[in-house]
């Protein structure tokens, strides 16, 4: 794919299109929805299969976790958390680049959010489906989950309303609802575009259903956006209190390592980070795939470079926060603790974190870096390595080492462990790989709304921008 | 249209006319005309929104923000409500020493019911109150014109329901202000009624259906399954019931008896039993009278001694006769005695009228009893030496 290139001048004052030829509108729609409309060819399938099998892998860990319990763990008091909770906020974190992308970004009118927003959104759909798993998994007997919902039962005593547990339940699921609307309410004009196109039956029906009905109408249209901002705006705050509450789980108690007044920014911080991570690994595929490479053009990659350096630094704000206050709180259990997760057993998960999370991304100062496909590639897999490790040393190291030196205890994880680990990377890639092949994966009306010309010129009293 | 006409035996009525339009300028410009004209009943249909549509239109700004926010606002404050009522009136509970109701840790929850009741209630209200949908027969549907207007064309609609509304006329003022393919759009009459087959009796045999199967799996679930199996909840193990037998020892026994000699904590064998002599000669108080040890002994002689003995030790019982009086305990046969006697007396009783309170209270606990009924005797015949 030859990247359409500006030449060796760059015009500062000029800013780059959002979508690169200037293809026609009609030409939009036919790109992205070919991936809907022709049958899916080899590469799809063989990528179908292997996120299969590592669903399938997590199937059968699972299985084994649910009839003989979480003793096929490594889990074993004090490190009661250990993968499940690690994975938990993995996924999660993942998660809120997509709301970020689509609804902060929407706020702050960055209009080059459209050629990616569609895909972020489903990733944070699918992200907190994996997420929302593992603490039904973690409980080994995920039926009793039941008793984390204020319902009234014969015993009478309701939920304990002070618990950070009961609003990470809470939060989560109001997060899944209201992305799922977000992007729902996104989908719609595209649905009925695609009802409008599609020839087959069965696929008209399907896509009637799912439209509503939409008819392009512009009183709707109207009432439409209007909606589209307030729901940006409600799930701008929604994000940062989502990661704030899982920070909450952790904050709340008095474990030394959790118990600090900078987790809630530094979780929402590290989130945004590894979202941003894996949308560019997913996205740099899918643009490969597809050949959408004028729609989402080098300067998308370029700008989520840049946010991921911002958020980077962030991150490593917070690395430094950590130990200094250990430092200078004085308490020795806290300054331990920081020890012996520099030189501890897992010192060498907490490096490669360091140097994952700290130092490559720094790399993002070059131009020429940000520009580069591959290397962007691969560092968006480290960021994807760096923060899972993130959570694993956060979980892992203030367990191991509590307060009670008698019950110390080294957690060594098993291959049911990693077995579930695997198993969520099956069902995120699996429900990406077809929702690339049954939904647009870019929002049309969105990006035919950006393409030059597209609106009239300027006038007196236009009610948008 | 053309098939619309083929296939209509039914009544067909005129929806209104349309007209596409290549550039966004040129529907803008057309809606500015057909605004012109007083035409009230029309509309246009964009791909995407097209920026001063709605200034041309003339349309009143959306107010669906008063939806979230008076939604959104209910949502905290029922959660507030509810908060308050689980934990302060239908089950108080005191949790972490906090007051019953202690809203700074509800603050989390009542914006996340801010947040999911004013999404949800925007979103159901945009789809089913402002835009009328679902709606799959409106008269615009399967046309090319929405074909088109859904692609990358600009379509307007002028409806028939305006009152200046003249077929000719319409279609002739679209096509001067430049629209491609003008026509007319009509629908059956049935179409009028098509919403209303949610009553349809298959729709409802369908919804009976799946409540029967959905309560059958539920009913199965919490009955049946729950008790197979690895889901069984613990409430099969592999431990011995009472009643039952042991395959594990060779004599059916699951307990098994303490090795011979095995002393319990705490419970040091006492030799001198029903020996009255013997617990006066050899028994010797162990501990000291610390001053621990002195409350320790007073707690327990007024907890199990004093009902009958009195609080001095006087035999001033509190029971008014209904159990033996004991005597004084300052009488100078029992002031001399040794303190073997009272451990054994404590112990095991006395010739059937004194019970024994080697259950009730343990070794060490007699002992500090003992030292305190001696300070009781000695602060009732105080000499010099003592008072000191």
């Amino acid at each position: 794919m030859s990247e359409v290139s500006y030449g060796e001048v760059i015009d500062y004052t000029k800013a780059p299109p959002l979508v690169q030829g200037n293809p026609s509108l009609a030409t939009i729609d036919d790109s992205i929805a070919r991936p809907m409309e022709k049958l899916p060819n080899k590469k799809f399938f063989m990528a179908l299969s292997i996120t299969l099998t590592m669903l399938l892998i997590g199937a059968v860990a699972l299985a084994y976790t649910f009839y003989y319990g979480i003793g096929m763990w490594g889990n074993n008091i004090p490190v009661g958390w250990a993968f499940d909770i690690t994975n938990f906020v993995f996924w999660i974190g993942i998660g809120h680049a997509g709301t970020l992308i689509s609804a902060v970004l929407f706020l702050f009118r960055q209009r080059w959010r459209t050629a990616i927003a569609r895909f972020a959104e489903a990733m944070t759909i699918f992200a907190v489906m994996c997420a929302g798993l593992f603490p039904l998994i973690h409980l080994g007997r995920p039926w009793y989950a039941a008793f984390i919902f204020p319902v009234p039962t014969q015993h009478g005593v309701w939920i304990n309303w002070n618990s950070p547990l009961v609003w990470d339940v809470f939060a989560v699921s109001t997060y899944f609802t209201v992305s799922l609307m977000f992007w729902y309410i996104g989908l719609i004009p595209d649905l009925a575009t695609m009802r409008d196109r599609t020839t087959n039956k069965f696929k008209k029906m399907i896509y009637s259903v799912l439209s509503l009905g939409w008819r392009f109408s512009n009183k709707h249209w109207q009432h439409y956006e209007k909606v589209y901002v307030i729901l940006a705006g409600l799930a701008t705050p929604l994000v940062l209190s989502v990661h704030s509450i899982v920070s909450f789980d952790f904050a709340v108690s008095i474990l030394p390592g959790w118990h600090t007044t900078i987790f809630p920014p530094y979780f929402v911080a590290g989130a945004i980070f590894s979202g941003f991570g894996m949308v560019m690994t997913v996205l740099i595929l899918v643009r490969k795939i597809f050949n959408l490479e004028y729609i989402i053009t080098m300067d998308h990659l370029d700008k989520m470079a840049k946010v991921t350096l911002l958020v980077s630094m962030m991150v490593s704000y917070a690395y430094l926060m950590e130990p200094f206050i250990a430092w200078y709180s004085g308490d020795p259990v806290d300054w331990y603790l920081v020890l012996m997760r520099a030189t501890g057993h897992y010192a060498v998960g907490f490096w490669v974190m360091v140097a994952c999370n700290v130092f490559i991304p720094q790399l993002f100062w070059f131009r020429k870096v940000r520009r580069n496909v591959v290397v962007l590639f691969i560092i968006s897999l480290l960021i994807n390595v760096g923060m899972w490790l993130e959570r694993y040393i956060i979980i892992v190291t203030s367990l191991y080492r509590d307060f009670l030196p008698s019950s110390w205890h080294i957690y060594v994880p098993t291959i049911t462990d990693f077995g579930i680990l695997i198993g969520s990377f099956g069902l995120f890639f699996t429900l990406v790989l077809l929702f690339s092949r049954a939904l647009p994966v870019i929002a049309m009306s969105e990006v035919k709304g950006v393409t030059e010309g597209a609106h009239p010129s300027h006038q007196i009293g236009a009610e948008h921008e | 249209m053309s098939e619309m006409k083929k296939t209509s035996q039914a009544v067909r009525r005129l929806y209104g006319v349309t007209a596409l339009f290549d550039r966004p300028e040129r529907l803008l410009h057309a809606v500015g005309e057909v605004v012109k004209q007083g035409i009230k009943s029309y509309d246009a249909y964009t791909p995407y929104p097209v920026h001063g549509l709605d200034t041309k239109m003339k349309l009143k700004r959306s107010m669906i923000g008063a939806v979230t926010l008076v939604v959104g606002l209910t949502g905290a404050s029922l959660l507030l409500l509810f908060t308050w009522w689980t934990n302060s009136i239908d089950y108080p509970l005191v949790i972490g020493g906090k007051p019953l109701f202690s809203w700074p840790s509800y603050v989390p929850l009542m914006f996340e019911m801010t947040v999911l009741f004013g999404a949800v209630s925007t979103v159901t209200a945009l789809l089913v109150i402002w835009l009328n949908l679902p709606r799959n027969s409106h008269p615009l549907h399967d046309t090319d014109f929405m074909k088109k207007v859904s692609n990358d064309r600009f379509g307007i609609c002028i409806e028939a329901t305006d009152p200046q509304f003249d077929e000719r006329s319409v279609k002739a003022l679209l096509e001067k202000l430049g629209g491609a393919s003008v026509e007319a759009v009509y629908y059956e009459e049935r179409e009028l009624t098509l919403r209303e087959t949610i009553l349809d009796p298959k729709f409802i045999g369908a919804i009976v259906v799946v409540a029967v199967l959905t309560s059958g799996a539920a009913y199965f679930g919490f009955n049946k399954m729950n008790l197979i199996r690895p889901w069984n909840s613990l409430t099969v193990q592999d431990k011995v019931l009472p009643e039952t037998q042991s395959a594990f020892y060779a004599d059916g026994f699951a307990m098994r008896p303490p090795v011979k000699g095995t002393v319990a904590r705490g419970q040091m064998p006492y030799r001198y039993a029903s020996d009255i002599p013997g617990a006066e000669k050899y028994m010797k108080n162990p501990i000291l009278p610390t001053k621990h040890v002195m409350e320790l002994g007073q707690r327990d002689f007024n907890t199990y001694c004093s009902p009958c003995h009195g609080y001095f030790a006087d035999g001033q019982s509190r029971l008014q006769g209904q159990f033996p009086v004991p005597p004084s305990l300052h009488i100078d046969s029992l002031v001399t005695a040794p303190d073997g006697l009272y451990y054994e007396v404590i112990t095991n009783g006395y010739q059937g009228v004194m019970p024994s309170y080697e259950r009730q209270i343990p070794r060490d606990e007699r002992w500090a009893i003992i030292w305190y009924i001696r300070a009781l005797q000695k602060a009732q015949s105080p000499e010099v030496a003592n008072v000191k």
